[in-house]
């Protein structure tokens, strides 16, 4: 057994027992983060805090959500929004988060395209994430069925049906993902319990995974530069901080991390007061109503995109374009040839290919919320056919490129 | 040696136990996520067919999903009549025909709707759309809309019943079990 003293006060007793001045020297004051990275590295911390966010306005939703489907819509609408003292507050948190927190999620990832953060070492800490994201995905759909409304059950009925795989015609596992022949009352409990139980937990141990991915190979920097962080850390220590090229993480990184979280979070309340709506589909303040279809059905703008990608194509090719769009951007650090972990506009035709990469997802994005009628059905196609060729052909435009 | 052996076969006979277990549990969890028997059991819809008129189409309820009944017009007929396969997808109840469908898009499942003058059913969703018979004109739908089991009693209509008609449909290939 360890040896024990007795203790000085209570954080010698703590640190005998929980070595918590080991833990804050690795994970907070030596755990070492390059100088030379901008605001966009601080988008992981902004998610940590809206998952938070989500996390609480989520507790207190759960005290009054009732999962019933004739009792689901008013326990939302009424009893949180006007009965309980500031229901709404914790309302328009939760779904203006739901939202934000997918932007940037994207931002998030577009920044590790750019920068090549996905490469060399790294590319644990970007499985990972896509890991997230997926989790992110499942979360926010099980979500939007809890207000059962008319769009809750209708994206219900049309996500679900997805499992039938076409022509496969598989309505027993359809059936068996619903509980029922349509979405109801079994529908309704499996989703609940998903989102506030068992999705949030594998949430939170991907966080776990995610963070653990980056110690070792630690965060890119905004050059691509390899450093050598054990030897900058000894420069750093020994005193000579201006020509290290690393800072701890607290409170020198903090600091800047905390101002950009700042400027974030007062966008974010803007939103919460004064444009809550933006998060939230009218249709979905009616009733659910199985024997009516809203006359266009889409998803939250941030399911837009993959959506666009099923909808131009017959049943059958439009899931496997859809299933190739889920999948793709997992396989991103292995279908990357090039050696080169610099930002995209130092490489060679990786620059044109990131950005006709995000340009052509913010198409499909838009097409995916238009109803799909003439010129905008023939946009969505071409779009839909580019995101699959751009990742046809990345792994040729970037086996070329000379190692700079 | 031996001892280590002997660990070894400790720890496969452990590692057997508990492979049956774990299988056991992923079937105990399957099934837990099957619908109850109650909503298997939910029961069968009986529709009077008297009381329909042409050419209105009225959405009626089994198993909880819109069921289409739509009584053909004279005129109707005689244009499905020119193609066998699309008389075959329609029920003939005394001397009027009707199609009875689920009212469901075989695309993802949104609900058709269905304009009078041109006697057609467009699923707006993915823009799919269907003839009065309930046959694709336009995709993505990949089939026809579905037709629940069926069995006619005089001017009645049991659904969730599989009538001689109906068995006729399925080998024919008119409808898939739905
Ligand atoms: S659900 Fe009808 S066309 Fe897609």
């Amino acid at each position: 057994m360890a040896h024990f003293t007795k203790a000085k006060n209570l954080h010698d007793w703590l640190n005998q027992r929980l070595a918590i001045d080991t833990l804050n020297r690795v994970l907070a004051t030596e755990y070492w983060i390059p100088k030379n990275i901008n605001f966009l590295w601080a988008m992981g911390m902004i998610l940590a805090i809206t998952f938070g966010l989500l996390l609480i306005s989520g507790i207190f939703l759960l005290m009054y959500y009732q999962p019933n489907i004739d009792l689901a819509f008013d326990s939302v609408n009424y009893t949180i929004m006007q009965e309980v003292g500031y229901g709404w507050l914790w309302r328009h948190v939760h779904g203006v988060a739901a939202s934000v927190v997918f932007l940037i999620i994207y931002i998030h990832m577009f920044t590790g395209i750019y920068y090549g953060s996905y490469k060399n070492g790294r590319e644990m800490i970007w499985i990972s994430g896509m890991l997230l994201f997926v989790a992110f995905s499942a979360e926010a759909f099980s979500g939007y069925m809890l207000p059962w409304g008319q769009m809750s059950y209708w994206a219900g009925m049309v996500i679900t049906n997805l499992f039938a795989g076409g022509s496969l015609h598989a309505d027993g596992l359809v059936e068996w993902i619903r509980g029922d022949y349509i979405p109801a009352q079994a529908f309704l409990n499996r989703f609940f319990m998903l989102h506030v139980l068992l999705i949030p937990l594998a949430i939170i141990g991907l966080i776990g995974l995610h963070f653990g991915a980056l110690r070792i190979p630690h965060v890119n920097n905004q050059d691509g530069e390899e450093i050598d962080f054990d030897a900058e850390a000894k420069k750093y220590l020994a005193g000579d901080k201006a020509n290290s090229k690393v800072i701890r993480f607290m409170n020198d990184f903090l600091a800047k991390d905390m101002m950009v979280v700042g400027i974030f979070l007062i966008l974010f309340f803007y939103l919460v007061f004064y444009h809550y709506d933006f998060a939230m589909d009218p249709v979905n303040f009616d009733p659910a109503n199985g024997l009516k279809t809203p006359a266009h059905i889409y998803p939250e703008w941030y399911f837009l995109w993959s959506y666009e990608i099923l909808r131009p194509f017959s049943t059958d090719v439009g899931l496997i374009a859809f299933a190739f769009a889920q999948v793709i951007f997992f396989l991103l650090p292995f279908l990357d040839r090039s050696p080169n972990a610099v930002p995209a506009s130092r490489r060679g035709l990786f620059k044109y290919w990131f950005w006709a990469m995000l340009i052509d997802m913010i198409i499909l994005t838009a097409m995916g919320k238009v109803p799909p009628e003439g010129v905008f059905s023939a946009i969505g196609f071409y779009a839909a056919i580019t995101f699959i060729g751009l990742w046809i052909i990345l792994p040729f435009i970037t086996k070329f490129e000379k190692k700079v | 040696m031996k001892n280590n052996s002997r660990r070894g076969f400790m720890g496969k006979a452990f590692g057997a136990v508990a492979g049956v277990g774990a299988v056991a549990s992923l079937y105990a969890m399957k099934r837990s996520w099957d619908p109850l028997p109650s909503v298997k059991a939910a029961g069968f819809t009986t529709l009077d067919m008297s009381q329909y008129k042409e050419n209105e189409l009225v959405t009626e309820k089994w198993r909880g999903k819109p069921i289409f009944v739509l009584k053909q017009t004279a005129e109707m007929v005689k244009k499905a009549e020119k193609n066998p396969k699309d008389l075959e997808r329609l029920i003939k109840i005394g001397n009027d025909y009707f199609l009875v469908c689920l009212g469901l898009c075989t695309h993802l499942g949104c609900i058709p709707g269905y304009n009078p003058d041109e006697k057609s059913f467009l699923c707006a969703c993915h823009g799919g759309m269907y003839d009065f018979t309930g046959e694709v004109t336009k995709a993505p739908p990949p089939r026809g809309l579905d037709i629940p089991p069926f069995k006619i009693d005089g001017d009645k209509l049991v659904l969730g019943e599989e009538g001689p008609e109906y068995k006729k449909m399925l080998e024919n290939g008119i409808t898939l079990k739905a």
